[in-house]
């Protein structure tokens, strides 16, 4: 295959779902310019009306954290139990504060 | 549709790890053990990368090439009702294609690389789709029985290891009931109606019923790759019990339709609370899965030309593109 074609590039996919909720990322697709990417999105996402708005984010845009960093970055989290509410013991009578 | 539980590569031979690797190879270990997900930037083992790009890669590939046999009905279906749910369905597969396309491109392979490997005949794809579809109620078959086959295939496939092949296959699976249960409306129509139809319904059944007990792949005793499959949470469930499983849904509602499975040897096993069934052919297996089945030159000549033909279209799309940008650039100058 003499395929002279270059690859189209790569775009995240977020849909809202419906109307008050965030956007959730879908998946991802190969398309060549944003305006392409939201109609292909609209086609391979939303079939089933799944989505009322889309988001499309080219892949290479985005900046993730590091998966060998993963102790560091969220492992003293781990220790700070009293920043949950059920950390504090109140009496029977304030039960729903 | 779905990629049969096929495994064409040899078996690795035990790993090398030099001594870096080993406390991540413990890590992982240790992650498969408790049943936990790995993400594409997480570290694993080459060869669960390996298996994974192959196996969704061929998954993919059987979603693509599984429009052939369908998409050739399309302006043939019998009502502007059924071209429409025809049109939907194979859309899907397209979708499922790209799904899992994206899945293995998260491993590090392109998708390039993948359409090179279907159209160079080293990649496979579901033999399923080597069969011709001649009737109307073929196309009831393939919904009813292939992607019948498929979903029992594809729901513990939702619970694999890797995440983006897992969150691939809950989508898919959400979309492929309807795909199976449109088949089985077909042949139900068929099976009501005159006696001309109900021959073309068991006509259809005679010639699918087989392959797609053979889509669940090898007997247990044969499949290479299996235990490591498994250890890995790639594979949930072995071959021969999702095959039984299909065949214990799948007799009741032929019963229901009124067919009847072409093996005489079919009997319930009250005992075990299964059905029997008669001797697997799987020389004709083989022999489809190895490229001579009635169809396989044909789908792959169809998807090479369909690349090809597409090549000017890709190629204009990306200038077209280019040019807008540097409009656009311009006129912000």
């Amino acid at each position: 295959m003499n395929d002279t074609t270059a690859a189209w590039p790569l775009w995240e996919v977020f849909i809202r779902s419906k109307q008050g909720l965030e956007h959730k990322h879908a998946g991802s697709l190969h398309a060549v310019d944003a305006k392409q990417a939201v109609q292909m999105a609209r086609d391979v996402y939303t079939r089933r009306m799944e989505g009322v708005s889309i988001w499309v984010v080219p892949s290479e845009a985005i900046t993730a954290s590091d998966p060998d960093d993963k102790a560091e970055m969220f492992g003293p989290m781990e220790d700070k139990i009293y920043r949950h509410p059920s950390f504090y013991k109140l009496p029977r009578e304030v039960e729903h504060m | 549709m779905y990629t049969q539980s096929l495994d064409t590569a040899k078996p690795e031979s035990g790993e090398a790890h030099t001594p870096t690797v080993s406390a991540a190879q413990a890590l992982f270990t240790a992650k498969m053990r408790a049943d936990k997900k790995v993400e594409p930037r997480d570290w694993m083992p080459d060869a669960y990368r390996k298996t994974l790009v192959r196996q969704i890669s061929q998954h993919a590939h059987s979603e693509v090439v599984g429009m052939l046999p369908e998409g050739n009905w399309i302006s043939r279906a019998p009502s502007l009702k059924r071209k429409a749910i025809l049109l939907a369905k194979v859309q899907d597969e397209a979708g499922h294609g790209l799904y899992l396309y994206s899945a293995a491109e998260t491993l590090g392979t392109s998708r390039e690389q993948m359409q090179d490997a279907l159209h160079s005949g080293r990649a496979k794809y579901s033999s399923i789709f080597n069969y011709p579809t001649l009737t109307w109620a073929d196309v009831g078959a393939i919904g009813w029985l292939v992607d019948g086959a498929a979903i029992m295939n594809q729901v513990p496939l939702c619970r694999c290891s890797y995440g983006p092949y897992a969150r691939a296959m809950i989508r898919i699976c959400k979309e492929e009931s309807f795909h199976q249960r449109q088949g089985f409306e077909i042949m139900l129509t068929l099976a009501h109606g005159t006696v001309a139809q109900k021959t073309m319904a068991q006509d259809a059944l005679n010639c699918w019923w087989w392959p797609t007990v053979m889509m669940f792949g090898p007997p247990d005793a044969a499949s290479i790759h299996s235990t490591t499959s498994s250890q890995w949470g790639i594979k949930r469930i072995s071959n021969d019990d999702l095959r039984q499983k299909f065949i214990d849904a799948t007799v009741p509602q032929a019963e229901l339709l009124g067919l009847t499975i072409p093996d005489p040897d079919l009997t319930w096993n009250a005992e075990c609370g299964h059905y029997d069934i008669g001797t697997i052919n799987w020389d004709d297996f083989w022999k489809v899965v190895n490229g001579d089945g009635p169809c396989n030159r044909e789908r792959l000549a169809t998807r090479v030309k369909a690349h090809e033909e597409g090549a000017w279209v890709r190629e204009a799309a990306l200038a077209h593109a280019a040019k807008q940008r540097a409009r656009s650039l311009k006129e912000a100058a």
